[in-house]
């Protein structure tokens, strides 16, 4: 006698395994018509096959996982740039990446996102390019060029307004929001832009003209670059430079599949799961693309421990290392002296748990087998 | 048997000058070490009370020998108090927190238990107070006048490195400990201390402690003159200004010079306990070198912490030099017969082994395999010598252990540095072999990251019956073969037997009888396979065939070798070029047997049977293997010499043809980029453009090359084989050797540095051409030109400056992480945790499976069972 499928289905709904075993169970019998004695004979030796893969209690997964990044860390390269999926963008990439990652730096040293669009906006390269307009910013630079006049003591600022044009900003709003950053009176005579600073000193007019030159007139802040590259029939937005929050909300964008690779302003965006995520995700990237492969679950553990309590933290003195319950643990690691000290004056007792404590004492570590104690059942 | 202890736990705190006096055997009061006879001076520095480390001489405290006496701390009383230097910092904010007046915690009583609430929350969940601290230090300065006694606040300034000013006096540190003493307990707790352990002021110094002997020896030098440790040194010079400063006072010297005094005393003392305060200059030895006081001797690589007690020595450990040895199994490593008879493991007598034990001891301690030591049932060990075996064996009985020298079979521990995972030691067998060099098997080198360019490793013996059980159920190489990083056999074929099992396996070419033998000499075959045919009347066989034999039965495959040219339409089974490996019920019925096969790293067929039979067969097949292939080349014959980089002179015209035209067609580039004509890229301007057009120019021509001499090089060259099977290099190393070396790059840019607008002085300056930057036309075999020799030692360069910065900085990387997350470990309850109990995740890996395991809870291995299951039911 076959099984249908939904009796397959519900068969399999109340298994205790985990859902990828499921999944793959449900794809392979979808239709194969199996019949009941097959299909509890299926499901014995998966669940037998399961339970011989789960790990075994005591095992000291945690320094698995570091030893599993750390050691193809020797064999990454150190060539800091590389170009990822756009040939224009440079991305840390190898080593210092990976580095980068595990530090929880507050701004990666090449922050980059990659937005895609909604549907209306993904396949027209036009409004695509009116969204990248608008996203990128735009300094006076990128619209005019800027000069100065010693005789007068002032600068000049000639706009140009086929540039003007492309992004969508008039001379008069120029005009405004450089009075607004800089606080000084401008004169505006059409597309030319005259500015003197309050004090008519060289120094002061050179100092100016760089002022000038760093002000975001239009556009997002720290987005330096945006280009446009078609992948299959949608066009994707790279940028360089990221700003999540502010990109979200813009018009056209997908905020469902926006990404970045900045780890902390996603933590603050969307939250400390998300932060674990792309934790997960940057660092197998990086590994993946030096041709290096590490299993998922290594990588998942450095990401839980540095996002545990709610906030990401650094692997190493200032997170994770520098807040472990071990003084001798803290002491060993690095700045020895001040941890002793301060565990004096805080009367700090040392419950000797962990491995490094054990190790310094000199007694078997509780782990692994030295965490196996015997008990014996009474007859 | 006794229960081992094991300490609890450990309580940090202050010492109180009380309790410290208490413990102290002897004040110290002269600053001399040791008499004119040599004798240390009682209430000196060396006084015996405080240890012993001459032998012969016992402790007056104790009156153990030296190594049994652990040293008695002694005391200085200071004659005035003294800031410990570690504790400026906290100071500085007590002082500033505390009312000067009445001594109090300048916050209102509500306050005051908000925070200690807090604090104790904190502390029961075990995580840091420092926020908190540091907030009721801020809050606590704020008040301008006390709010229990009303006494108006004076700022206090903190000159470094250890002044406390107050409206232009300093404050003496016993003014400091004045206020202190009269803090209350309650605001004690509220500033984070514990008032039990630390009250404030023995943040002053009264009492000096004096370190015991034992932790500060002298050293007799060879002259008979003795040197004394730094330690001592530095103490000398405490002792010396305490008593001047006694003396000055008491004559009622002038307060000037009284100050001096104390702040010189202040100054010995601060660099007693840490020599690189910045702002004090650090006390030096009469050469001049920087002394290395308590705090150097805690910090660093090197210090106590991180050399002396997280870094253990160890005995029953050797160390020499390691070579290959493919006859070994890969469970077993050779051990020089010097090395095995100074180890030994101990054994203990019991009726079954008495007598076996007493034939070890009549052999002595120089026929191997002979004990070295015998300890009597009370303990007592006897050294044998070839003169007392005969007379000691006789006397051995049940209760007698003696140390068994190391013997074929017993269990070691073996291991290479840097140990990067855990396959970095790993247990194998002993085998007892002649020379001087530990053997291992070439197939266990990946895992060690080993080679036999003059490595050394080390190995270590267990002594316990337990740690011998561990190390062969969980260390031994078998269990090992998959690495936990990707669930992969790291174990696997390297080198030659790559090279050999490619070269039997490849094709089908006819092997006769002889031939067979010849391959199977090592092997215990009892019956050939039928022959694969008959030539001239003769069998023969095919490699195919001989290589079958070491499969284990029952084992299925399919599989692309890693010399697959990847072919647009994979044809599968009808593979032409044998690319594609069918196993079926252990029979290699095609394809080549390679790198990916039976490689490191790879090893697919390794892979299989050691999932699908278990670690010994896999372990069984990687000895077979290695065994076969090495035969297999030898049957062969492999060679590869200069001439193997020949290329046909047709050949060599070609790439210099394409050469010729990648050199015109970057010159085109560049003049258009001089005309202007040429189109930047989007986002690049013109420059990097150029530079990326001729890079991508260069790079063509030398592929090009490459594709040319790799058409006149076929499989029955040595090079080529070894790059296709995976063995070692690639085609790019054949293609720069034969036919063109390529560009050379530093930073991933042709090369730019050197003079102002050119690489060296004989061209001309901004010339962009590729002769000019780094672009290397001739192949090592017709070696290169002068210009090309120096740039190419350029980019060779920035390859050895690479490696030089990685390795450290893995390093760190590396420490940081199992630092980190050392303490994890899967609880019964499938939680992975650390040391509070905090559960890090639910379940490991969100699916509870281990890594190295994988494979059995894949997709892959559930339909398989499906598809087992209803064949079975066809059947």
């Amino acid at each position: 006698m076959r099984l249908s499928d939904k009796e397959v289905l519900e068969r399999l709904d109340g298994l205790d395994l985990p859902q990828s075993i499921k999944e793959a169970l449900q794809a392979g019998l979808q239709g194969a018509g199996v019949s009941e004695k097959q299909l509890e004979e299926i499901i014995a030796q998966v669940a037998a096959d399961y339970e011989h893969s789960r790990v075994e209690p005591c095992e000291a997964v945690g320094v698995v996982a570091a030893q599993s990044i750390g050691e193809p860390g020797t064999q990454m390269t150190m060539r800091t740039f590389h170009y990822a999926g756009v040939a224009e963008i440079n991305v840390t990439l190898g080593l210092p990446r990976l580095i980068e990652i595990v530090d929880a730096r507050k701004i990666p040293s090449t922050p980059t996102m990659t937005i895609r669009l909604n549907q209306d906006y993904a396949h027209d390269r036009d409004l695509a390019r009116e969204v990248a307009w608008a996203i990128e910013s735009s300094s006076i630079l990128h619209l005019g060029s800027i000069a100065t006049d010693l005789a007068e003591m002032n600068v000049i600022i000639e706009l140009n307004p086929g540039a003007m044009e492309q992004r969508k900003i008039t001379s008069t709003e120029v005009a405004e929001r450089l009075k607004e950053e800089t606080g000084l009176s401008v004169d505006q005579k059409e597309n030319v832009l005259v500015m003197a600073p309050e004090e008519s000193s060289y120094r002061e007019l050179l100092q100016l003209v760089e002022k000038i030159k760093r002000i975001s007139l239009k556009g997002v802040e720290g987005i330096k670059r945006v280009v446009i590259r078609k992948e299959g029939d949608e066009y994707v937005l790279y940028t360089e430079g990221s700003s999540l929050k502010k990109v979200m909300q813009f018009d056209g964008v997908d905020p469902t599949r926006i990404k970045t690779n900045n780890i902390n302003e996603i933590g603050e965006v969307l939250g400390i799961e998300a932060a674990r995520n792309a934790i997960i995700n940057e660092a197998t990237d990086t590994l993946r693309e030096q041709g290096l492969s590490v299993d998922v679950r290594h990588i998942m553990l450095v990401a839980d421990i540095m996002t545990v309590d709610g906030e990401v933290k650094q692997i190493g003195r200032h997170g994770v290392s520098g807040e472990k319950a071990s003084v001798l643990a803290r002491a060993a690691f690095e700045v020895t002296v001040n941890h002793i000290l301060d565990a004096a004056i805080r009367g700090d007792v040392d419950d000797l748990k962990g491995v490094t404590e054990n190790v310094i004492v000199g007694q078997p570590i509780r782990l692994g087998t030295g965490d196996v104690t015997l008990v014996a059942s009474k007859r | 048997m006794t229960v081992p202890k094991r300490i609890g736990k450990i309580r940090f705190g202050l010492i109180s000058p009380q309790e410290f006096r208490k413990m102290s055997v002897v004040k110290i009061i002269t600053a001399d070490t040791y008499d004119d006879d040599g004798f240390p001076i009682e209430m000196g520095l060396m006084d015996p009370r405080l240890g012993v480390i001459d032998p012969g001489l016992r402790c007056r405290s104790c009156g153990g020998r030296p190594g049994e006496c652990p040293g008695h701390f002694g005391h200085i009383d200071l004659i005035a108090p003294v800031i410990h230097v570690g504790f400026a910092k906290l100071i500085r904010k007590v002082l500033r927190a505390i009312c000067r007046d009445c001594s109090r915690l300048m916050l209102k009583e509500n306050e005051k238990n908000m925070y200690l609430e807090q604090i104790q929350t904190l502390e029961r969940l075990g995580q840091m107070t420092d926020d908190v601290v540091n907030k009721v230090f801020s809050e606590a300065r704020k008040n301008k006048n006390c709010p229990y006694c009303g006494a108006p606040q004076q700022e206090i300034k903190f000159e470094r490195p250890l002044s406390y000013i107050e409206e232009g006096h300093k404050l003496t540190p016993s003014d400091i400990r004045d206020r202190f003493e009269k803090i209350p307990d309650d605001d004690i707790q509220v500033m984070g201390m514990n008032p039990a352990t630390a009250r404030p002021e023995w943040l002053i110094l009264t009492v000096l402690p004096v370190p015991p002997v034992t932790m500060r020896p002298s050293i007799t030098l060879e002259s008979g003159q003795r040197s004394e440790d730094d330690l001592t040194h530095k103490l000398v010079d405490i002792i010396r200004i305490n008593q001047r400063f006694q003396e000055n006072r008491e004559a009622g010297a002038p307060q000037l010079i009284i100050e001096d005094l104390w702040e010189l005393l202040q100054y010995h003392i601060t660099t007693f306990l840490d020599n690189t305060v910045s702002g004090v200059p650090p006390a030096r030895h009469r050469s001049g070198r920087p002394l290395k006081t308590l705090s150097q001797r805690l910090k660093g690589k090197e210090g106590r912490f991180r050399g002396s007690l997280s870094g253990k020595r160890v005995n029953f450990s050797a160390r020499t030099v390691i070579s290959p040895d493919p006859n070994l199994s890969i469970n077993e490593v050779g051990v020089p017969m010097d090395v095995a008879m100074e180890l030994s493991v101990p054994m203990l007598a019991n009726a079954r082994n008495k007598e076996q034990i007493k034939t070890f001891v009549r052999r002595g301690p120089d026929r191997h395999p002979g004990v070295n030591y015998v300890t009597r049932p009370d303990q007592r060990r006897i050294k044998v010598t070839d003169k007392n075996c005969e007379e000691v064996a006789e006397q051995i009985d049940i209760g007698w252990g003696v140390d068994r020298q190391l013997a074929d079979g017993d269990i070691v521990l073996f291991n290479r540095q840097p140990s990067l995972h855990r396959m970095s030691i790993m247990s194998h067998r002993v085998k007892v072999m002649p020379y001087k060099t530990f053997r291992l098997n070439p197939a266990v080198c990946p895992p060690y990251n080993a080679d036999f360019d003059g490595d050394e490793m080390n190995m270590h013996v267990p002594q316990k019956e337990e740690a011998r059980a561990e190390a062969e159920i969980l260390m031994r190489v078998q269990e090992n073969i998959l690495s936990p990083r990707f669930g992969g056999p790291i174990i696997g074929g390297i080198h030659d037997y790559v090279t050999g099992s490619f070269l039997l396996t490849h094709g089908t070419k006819p092997i006769d009888r002889q031939g067979v033998m010849e391959l199977l000499k090592k092997f215990e075959v009892s019956e050939l396979p039928a022959p694969a045919g008959v030539t001239d009347k003769k069998p023969y066989w095919t490699g195919k065939q001989v290589f079958s034999l070491i499969l284990p039965r029952g084992l299925d495959l399919n599989f692309k070798a890693d010399f697959c040219y990847n072919c647009d339409v994979c044809k599968g089974e009808d593979c032409e070029n044998d690319a594609f490996v069918v196993i079926r019920d252990g029979q290699l019925l095609k394809g080549t047997i390679d790198a990916e096969a039976v490689g490191a790293f790879k090893g697919k067929i390794t892979d299989r049977i050691i999932k699908e039979f278990s670690p010994s067969v896999a372990s069984e097949f990687l000895d077979r293997m290695t065994r076969l292939a090495l035969r297999g080349i030898m049957y062969a014959g492999f060679s590869f010499g200069i001439d193997d980089e020949d290329i046909p002179k047709e050949a060599a015209e070609q790439i210099d043809d394409t050469t010729r035209t990648a050199r015109e067609k970057v010159q085109q580039l560049i003049e258009a980029y001089n005309a202007g004509e040429l189109e930047p890229l989007p986002g690049r301007t013109l420059d990097e453009t150029l530079e990326m057009r001729i890079m991508q120019t260069l790079g063509k021509a030398r592929d090009t090359a490459g594709k040319i001499a790799g058409r006149y090089l076929g499989l029955d060259n040595s090079g080529v084989v070894m790059a296709v099977s995976g063995a070692r290099g690639s085609m790019l190393n054949l293609t720069q050797m034969a036919a063109c070396v390529g560009q050379q790059s530093v930073r991933g840019e042709r090369i730019k540095r050197g003079y102002a607008g050119r690489t060296l002085p004989h061209f001309r300056r901004g010339d962009l051409g590729a002769e000019a930057h780094g672009f290397v036309e001739s192949s090592y075999k017709d070696g290169l030109n002068p210009t090309e020799f120096f740039f190419h030692a350029i980019g060779g360069r920035e390859g050895l400056v690479d490696t030089a910065i990685r390795t450290s900085q893995s390093g760190y990387l590396q420490r940081r992480l199992v630092n980190a997350l050392q303490d994890l470990e899967v609880k019964y309850d499938g939680t992975v945790r650390e040391t509070r109990g905090m559960i890090v995740q639910f379940q490991y890996g969100e699916d509870g499976v281990d890594a190295s395991r994988r494979d059995y809870a894949s997709t892959d291995n559930v339909l398989r069972i499906i598809k087992n299951v209803l064949k079975k039911e066809s059947a």
